[in-house]
């Protein structure tokens, strides 16, 4: 079974967000990029099932300029066998999913695995349009993941409840807890992912199809009105005649 | 030309969110000087269907083919994809749901459209260009993003935007086949296994939400969480940690890596307000934070505070909302 697993890098979850002072770009100043927590469910349960068949690769795959490596690295650690780096900056999700969808053609593999989204642009859109563009079923967002031989059983997430599918490879599967408990790197693995092959390819395909004009934050709260915790009961009041959502 | 609204049903009702999506819809036909036609998903039913007149909807289209029942990827694709063929629609609108993701990316890449998710306002639409904001960085910010080419897609975040109720009006429902085989069906779910709801309300449609973290102490205190929930109509929620140990379910895990809400009101009993959690929360309309902690950061966050027990402060709550009512 040949898995390919795509990676986002993110800024780390604690990152507080700035804009440059056109608002035309996220400040990256500072920031700490970390691959996409969802995209963790990907890589692990791709290792896990891997192990678990005794046999398959996990390739890892990155649409994304030269400063993701280091990311590229923590999963080839965590345990992949090897990496793509598209070399390019992941302008819209129609565009890396053009790049997912030619490498998972032309490496013909069976199972692509990505998180359900990434935290920066919160598209849920890759896997739809790479399962499209190759003409194979999505099941997103997945929170179970089994395979036998050639079919995979999964937990698919609907609102108030899931469904159970079964699918055929080749097919794409975006990931969610609980799935796994994703993998940290252990120091085997660190050292053995400096000689793990990472090839970095060009770009294919069409461009964007969207472009970002402006960033703006959240307005900020006007300040919190405290009630006295012996007298609880006001806040109902409150909620019902000033703020009128009761 | 018009606008094409897929509108999702579930038991017979148009779910809320779909509502919301209808009149969107209407809306930007409007802009546009054009109508705006639904496409109905789900187990629906036409009296229910012929009621989206209230939202401005003039026409639905509808499927009555049993199979459609529960969500198909593929057959809601090609069922879609038809019905925007047939009625020339350049705007497809549709919920930023599980299956509004997964069918607009399919339809996106099918119909040659620009497609936004997670929209939070009507465009702006100038001569050619045309421009929707969008939550992104899990609720820490948004971004104006300019949709390229001749047909769009744009999938709205629930709770956003609010449905007109235009009383009265009805809209035409007319039957609609898209001629699917059962190759269209082979993704079809084996089980659909739904959770237990009794009296219970789905967290990503609520409108009030009540969300417990580690202040809480453990699961066995979560009936003073749910009964206040029961009194407001709302739904339950948790912070990470507490979902991360298994006192409640991930669903219920709001928060930059669990689910986004924007409620009209939140009520956080016991979480301190890591950013994390505040990104998942921070466009609800009203927030009010229970903590016996007064430097806990979330007040910064909030329009109303407690500083108590939550122990001593929940079961007064309960109380005074059951006195209202």
């Amino acid at each position: 079974m040949k898995f390919l697993v795509c990676i986002s890098n993110v800024p780390d979850t604690t990152t507080k967000i700035t804009f440059t002072p056109d608002n035309k770009e996220f400040n990256k100043a500072g920031v700490q990029f970390v691959i996409n927590p969802w995209d963790e469910y990907a890589l692990t349960r791709a290792i896990e099932l891997k192990e678990a068949a005794g046999s398959g690769t996990v390739t890892v795959l990155n649409v994304g300029e030269a400063d993701t490596e280091p990311n590229i690295r923590k999963a080839l650690a965590i345990g992949a066998d090897d990496a793509i780096r598209v070399n390019a900056a992941p302008s819209d999700a129609y565009f890396v999913a053009e790049q997912i969808a030619a490498i998972a053609k032309e490496g013909a593999y069976d199972v692509i695995l990505m998180g359900k989204e990434s935290i920066d642009y919160n598209g849920f859109q890759v896997h739809g349009m790479v399962g499209e563009m190759l003409g194979i079923p999505t099941v997103a967002p997945a929170m179970k993941l089994d395979m036998s031989g050639n079919t995979a059983t999964l937990e698919r997430e609907i609102e108030g409840g899931k469904e159970i599918v079964s699918v055929n490879t080749p097919f794409v599967a975006s990931c969610q807890q609980p799935m796994c408990e994703p993998r940290i790197p252990n120091m085997r693995g660190i050292m053995t992912a400096r000689t793990k092959p990472l090839k970095v390819v060009p770009a294919v395909g069409e461009p964007a199809r969207t472009t970002v004009a402006e960033f703006a934050l959240p307005p900020k709260k006007q300040g919190v009105k405290l009630i006295d915790a012996e007298n609880a009961g006001e806040l109902i009041k409150l909620l019902r005649n000033e703020a009128k959502v009761i | 030309m018009s606008v094409l609204v897929v509108v999702e049903c579930a038991d017979g009702e148009v779910k809320k969110s779909s509502l919301e999506v209808a009149s969107y819809g209407a809306q930007v036909a409007a802009q546009m000087g054009t109508t705006a036609t639904a496409i109905a998903v789900g187990e629906a039913n036409e009296a229910n269907l012929a009621k989206l007149g209230e939202q401005g909807i003039t026409k639905v289209l509808y499927d009555a083919e049993p199979r459609l029942k529960d969500f198909v990827n593929n057959a809601y694709t090609k069922l879609i994809a038809t019905a925007a063929e047939q009625e020339q629609a350049k705007i497809i609108v549709l919920a930023n749901s599980n299956i509004g993701a997964a069918v607009g990316s399919r339809l996106s890449v099918r119909l040659k459209a620009s497609l936004a998710t997670n929209v939070v306002e009507l465009p702006k639409i100038s001569g050619d260009q045309f421009t929707v904001k969008r939550g992104a960085f899990s609720g820490k910010a948004f971004s104006d993003v300019v949709l390229s080419g001749d047909r769009k897609i744009i999938a709205v975040k629930k709770n956003s935007t609010e449905a007109q109720h235009d009383a009265g009006k009805t809209a035409e429902v007319t039957s609609f086949s898209a001629q699917l085989s059962d190759a269209d069906f082979a993704d079809a779910p084996k089980q659909v296994v739904m959770q237990d709801q009794a009296g219970g309300v789905l967290l990503p449609e609520a409108e009030r939400v009540v969300s417990g973290g580690r202040g809480m102490k453990g699961p066995e205190n979560w009936h003073l969480i749910e009964d206040l929930a029961k009194a407001l109509g709302a739904a339950t929620a948790c912070s990470k940690p507490v979902s991360d140990v298994d006192w409640r379910p991930h669903h219920e895990h709001v928060g930059q890596t669990g689910i986004t809400v924007s409620p009209n009101l939140y009520i956080a009993c016991g979480i301190s307000g890591a950013i994390q959690h505040l990104a998942g929360v921070n466009s609800s309309k009203v927030i009010v934070v229970i903590n016996k902690d007064p430097e806990a950061p979330f007040f910064k966050a909030a329009d109303y505070g407690i500083v108590g027990d939550v122990f001593d402060v929940l079961p007064k709550l309960t109380a005074a909302v059951k006195a209202l009512n």
